[in-house]
C-alpha cells in the first residue's frame, strides 16, 4: 500500500516534466512543435507565450493532467493521518483517472506533434485570449475542477470499503474546500475577463461553457454543507457520497462539452468528434462506474443520527435541496437544446430569460434560509428563540427595502426584493457573529477575547455568507440600475451618463507589439471636475486576422463607467465613430464578493481542526462557543 | 425498492449519456440552422449592381437556368467575419471553380467598393441590398450567410456564419457537388 504514495509522487514529477518541456517550447518559440506554431508567434509578449502553453486543447489537457497528478501527490505527501488502506484506495482511483486522461492525450491529442519543415512564424494565439485575466483563468478553474477529483476518489474509496464515518468526512472537507475556493476564483476571473475584454458590459451570459463551470460549483457548495452533517452528526452519508461523485462528474461533463463541440458556445475549443467519443467513453466509465458502485453499496451504509423537523440538519437539507434543484435547472437549461434537437429536430438556444425565471427565484429562498441556518442548533432548534434573535436583522431588512423603494419608486420589483434579501443575509450573518462574541452584552474586552477564541472555520462561514450578500448587491445593481448610451460621435461630441459628462476627443493610431490599434480618447468630468480619461481601443491582430474591442473601464467604488468604440457605421461620414457608454452601479461588488468567499475558504482551511495532522487545541472553557459552528 | 432508489442517479446519467452520444454524430453541426427555404425555390428578388464595381446585379432570374449550382454569399463591408471568410471564398472560386454570387447587405456602395478594392472581387454578380429587403426574403439571421442554389433555382444548403475552417468549406463543396449530380440525374431521366 505504501507504493501508492511513491507512484503518485513519481507520476506528478513526470507529468510536470512534460509540462515544463512544452512551456519551454512556447517560450523559445520552437516552431517544430505544431502546437506552438498554431498558438504562438515570436512577437507575442512573454507572459502570453507562457499562457499559450494552456491556450490550446492539447496544452490545456496536459495542464489538466498535471493538476490531477499534483492533487494525488499532495494527498500522498500531506495526508499523514489518513488510514493507509483508505489512502491507497483513493490514490489508486485517482491514478485510474490519470490513466484515462493520459491515454486520451497520447492517442488523440499529442501536444508535442512535430512539423517539418518548421515555419518561420506561428499563427498567434486568439487575440481575445491574450489577456492577463484569461492567462490565469484556466489554471485556477482547473485547480477547482480537478481538485474535486480527489473528493471523488475518496468517495469511491469509501464505497469500496463500505464505510463512511465522521472521520472520512473530516479528511474530505479540506480538499473540497480548497477545490471550491479555486473554482470560485476561477469562475470570478472568467467573468471578470468577459466583463472587460469582451467589452459588452456583461459579466455572466449563461453560456454553456460558463454553466458547466457553475454546476460543479453549486454541487461543491452543497457538498461542503452536507459534509458538515456527516462530520458532526454522522448523517446524510450516502447523500454526501453522491454529491462528491456528482461534483466531479459535472467537472468531467464540462471538460467534455468544451472539447467536443457538442453545443454552440463562444469559447469552445476546436471541434473534433473523435475526441468527443473518447472523452464520452471516459465519462461513461468514470461516472457510470462510480454510480454503479454507489447503487450497489450505498443502500448498505448505516443511517446516522436522528433530528427534529426544525434543526440545523433540516436547514442544511433545505440548502442541499435548493442547490441541487438549482444545479438541475442549469443542467436542463444547458442540455435542453440538445434534447430537443435529438427528439424533434428543432433548434433552440436558451438564454438569460430562462434562467431569470427559473434560477433566480430559487436563489431567494436559499438566501432567506442562509440567514436563519447558522442560528439553528443540531438535533432540535427553538424557533421562537431563533426568530427573537433575528428580529434586528428583520427590521434592518424592512428599513433597507423601504429606502430602496423611496430612492427608486419606479424600479423593478424583483430588484427591490433581491436587495432586501441581501441586506437580510448580511444583517443576519453579522448578527450571528455578534451573538457568538456576545457583543454589547458583555464588556468589549470580553467580546474581543471571545472573538479571538472563535474557531477560524466560523469566520470562514461569516466571510463566505457575507460574500453572497455582497454579490447580490453587485448582480442587482449592475443589471437593474444600469444606464447605457449609444451615440455616433465625432471629435468634440459630448454625452452625459449617470451624472458624468464625457467628451470624445477623437481617435489615433497606436502600434502594439503584435497588433495595431485605433485608440479613442474620452475626457470624463463630473460637475466640471476631471474624473478620468477613457481610452477604448479597436485592435487589429494581423497574424490572427482578428479585430478585438478593448473596452475602457473606469472603476469607482460605487460603480463602473465603461466605454467602447466601434468602426464608423456604413451610412455615416468619415471621422464618425459609434461610441457606447455604460454606467453599471455596484458591479465591482461581484468580484469583491468572490474575494470574500475565497478568503472565507482560506481562513476556514487554516482552522486547526481541519489542518491535516495538527493536534487539536483545547479552548479555554469560557471562550468556547455555545453552539457548534457551521462553517 | 429502496435499492432501486439508489440506482436512480445512474439511470439519469445513462439517459443524459445517450443524448450526448447522439450529439456527437459527426454529421451534426450545431452551427447549421434549418431554413424553410431548403429544397424550396429561391425567393424572388432583384437587386441592382453596385456602381463602379464592374459586375452586374443579381436577381432571381440569374439563379435558374445556369449550367450548374451557384454559391450565394451575403456580405457587408462592416462585417468582420466576412473579412475572415473572404480569402476562403476567393480560393474556392479560383481552385474549385465555384460560381460565386454576392448579396451586399445594408452597405453603402462607396464602402462596398473600397472593401472589394482592398480584398479583391471573387463575385461574378453582386446585388446591392441597401435596404435589407432581399435579406428578409432570404430569412437572414445575420451576416455572413451562404446558400447553395442548384441549377434549377432550388436552395440546397444554408450556412450561417463565416466559412473559414476546412470542415465548413468541405461541407459547402459537398453540397455544391450533390446539387450538381442531382441536376444531371434529372436531365438524364
Amino acid at each position: 500500500m505504501k507504493s501508492a504514495e511513491t507512484t503518485s509522487i513519481t507520476q506528478a514529477i513526470l507529468v510536470a516534466f512534460a509540462f515544463i518541456a512544452l512551456m519551454r517550447s512556447f517560450i523559445v518559440s520552437d516552431f517544430t512543435v505544431l502546437n506552438v506554431v498554431q498558438n504562438s508567434s515570436v512577437l507575442k509578449p512573454l507572459i502570453f507565450k507562457v499562457a499559450g502553453t494552456w491556450g490550446s486543447h492539447e496544452g490545456s489537457l496536459l495542464l489538466w493532467t498535471l493538476i490531477l497528478s499534483l492533487f494525488g501527490a499532495s494527498v500522498a505527501l500531506f495526508g499523514a493521518n489518513i488510514p493507509q488502506a483508505l489512502k491507497a484506495r483513493a490514490l489508486s482511483v485517482q491514478a485510474w483517472i490519470s490513466v484515462g486522461f493520459l491515454s486520451f492525450m497520447l492517442f488523440t491529442s499529442n501536444p508535442f506533434e512535430r512539423v517539418f519543415p518548421p515555419p518561420l512564424e506561428g499563427q498567434d494565439l486568439n487575440p481575445l485570449l491574450q489577456d492577463v485575466g484569461l492567462a490565469l483563468h484556466p489554471p485556477l478553474l482547473y485547480l477547482g475542477y480537478v481538485g474535486l477529483s480527489i473528493v471523488f476518489s475518496f468517495a469511491v474509496a469509501a464505497l469500496i470499503e463500505g464505510r463512511v464515518d465522521p472521520a472520512w468526512a473530516r479528511w474530505v472537507r479540506p480538499w473540497t474546500l480548497a477545490a471550491w475556493a479555486f473554482l470560485t476564483a476561477g469562475i470570478a476571473l472568467g467573468s471578470w475577463w468577459a466583463y472587460y475584454e469582451l467589452g459588452w458590459g456583461g459579466w455572466w451570459f449563461w453560456d454553456p461553457v460558463e454553466n458547466v463551470s457553475f454546476m460543479p460549483w453549486l454541487v461543491a457548495t452543497a457538498l461542503l454543507h452536507s459534509a458538515i452533517v456527516s462530520e458532526k452528526r454522522d448523517a446524510f452519508k450516502s447523500w454526501t457520497i453522491l454529491l462528491a461523485i456528482l461534483a466531479f462528474s459535472l467537472s468531467l461533463l464540462g471538460t467534455f462539452i468544451v472539447r467536443s463541440g457538442l453545443l454552440t458556445s463562444v469559447h469552445a475549443f476546436a471541434v473534433d468528434p473523435e475526441r468527443g467519443i473518447y472523452i464520452l467513453a471516459l465519462l461513461g466509465i468514470t461516472i457510470g462506474g462510480s454510480l454503479t458502485l454507489y447503487a450497489v453499496r450505498a443502500p448498505d451504509l448505516k443511517p446516522g443520527g436522528l433530528f427534529a423537523p426544525l434543526s440545523r440538519e433540516t436547514g442544511l437539507i433545505v440548502n442541499n435541496l435548493i442547490l441541487s434543484v438549482a444545479t438541475g435547472t442549469v443542467l436542463v437549461g444547458t442540455l435542453y437544446p440538445l434534447f430537443l434537437e435529438a427528439i424533434t429536430g428543432d433548434k433552440v438556444s436558451i438564454g438569460p430569460p430562462f434562467y431569470n425565471v427559473t434560477f433566480v427565484p430559487l436563489m431567494l429562498p436559499l438566501v432567506a434560509v442562509m440567514g436563519i441556518g447558522p442560528f439553528l442548533s443540531w438535533k432540535r432548534a427553538d424557533l421562537a428563540g431563533v426568530l427573537d434573535r433575528l428580529k434586528f436583522a428583520f427590521i434592518i431588512m424592512i428599513i433597507a427595502a423601504l429606502a430602496v423603494w423611496y430612492w427608486d419608486t419606479e424600479g423593478p420589483v424583483l430588484a427591490l426584493i433581491a436587495i432586501a434579501f441581501a441586506v437580510w443575509l448580511a444583517a443576519a450573518t453579522i448578527n450571528e457573529w455578534a451573538d457568538r462574541v456576545q457583543l454589547f452584552r458583555v464588556s468589549l474586552s470580553t467580546s474581543w477575547r471571545r472573538a479571538k477564541g472563535l474557531p477560524r472555520a466560523a469566520y470562514g462561514m461569516t466571510l463566505a455568507h457575507l460574500g453572497i450578500a455582497i454579490a447580490i448587491f453587485g448582480f442587482v445593481g449592475s443589471t437593474a440600475w444600469q444606464t447605457e448610451v449609444i451615440v455616433s460621435a465625432k471629435e468634440g461630441t459630448t454625452v452625459t451618463v449617470a451624472g458624468f459628462e464625457l467628451r470624445f476627443d477623437g481617435v489615433r493610431a497606436v502600434q502594439g507589439p503584435n497588433y495595431v490599434s485605433r485608440m479613442g480618447e474620452i475626457l470624463v468630468t463630473r460637475d466640471g471636475q476631471p474624473v478620468a480619461t477613457l481610452r477604448p481601443e479597436r485592435r487589429a491582430y494581423p497574424l490572427a486576422s482578428t479585430t478585438t474591442t478593448e473596452a475602457a473601464i473606469r472603476s469607482r467604488p460605487m460603480g463602473d463607467l465603461l466605454a467602447t468604440i466601434s468602426e464608423p457605421a456604413a451610412e455615416n461620414a468619415e471621422g464618425t465613430w459609434t461610441l457606447r457608454v455604460v454606467y453599471q452601479p455596484l458591479v465591482g461588488f461581484i468580484w469583491l464578493a468572490a474575494a470574500a468567499m475565497v478568503a472565507g475558504a482560506i481562513v476556514s482551511l487554516s482552522d486547526r481542526r481541519l489542518r491535516v495532522g495538527a493536534p487539536r487545541k483545547t479552548l479555554p472553557a469560557e471562550a468556547r462557543p455555545a453552539v457548534v459552528p457551521a462553517e | 425498492m429502496k435499492r432501486l432508489f439508489f440506482a436512480l442517479p445512474l439511470a439519469v446519467v445513462a439517459a443524459i449519456g445517450g443524448f450526448l452520444l447522439w450529439g456527437l454524430n459527426p454529421d451534426r453541426d450545431p452551427s447549421v440552422l434549418p431554413s424553410v427555404l431548403i429544397d424550396e425555390p429561391a425567393p424572388a428578388f432583384a437587386l441592382p449592381a453596385i456602381e463602379g464595381v464592374g459586375v452586374p446585379g443579381l436577381s432571381r432570374n440569374d439563379l435558374a437556368g445556369g449550367s450548374g449550382p451557384v454559391l450565394i454569399n451575403v456580405f457587408a463591408s462592416w462585417c468582420i467575419p466576412c473579412r475572415a471568410e473572404h480569402g476562403v471564398l476567393t480560393d474556392m472560386v479560383e481552385r474549385d471553380g465555384v460560381v460565386l454570387y454576392g448579396i451586399n447587405y445594408k452597405d453603402k456602395p462607396a464602402e462596398a467598393r473600397a472593401w472589394l478594392d482592398e480584398l479583391g472581387n471573387p463575385y461574378d454578380r453582386i446585388g446591392s441590398d441597401y435596404d435589407g429587403r432581399a435579406g428578409i426574403e432570404w430569412g437572414l439571421t445575420g451576416v455572413p450567410e451562404t446558400f447553395v442554389v442548384d441549377a434549377g433555382g432550388t436552395v440546397r444548403l444554408r450556412h450561417v456564419g463565416p466559412i473559414v475552417s476546412d470542415d465548413q468549406r468541405k461541407r459547402v463543396l459537398e453540397a455544391l457537388e450533390a446539387a450538381r449530380t442531382v441536376a444531371q440525374g434529372a436531365e438524364a431521366s
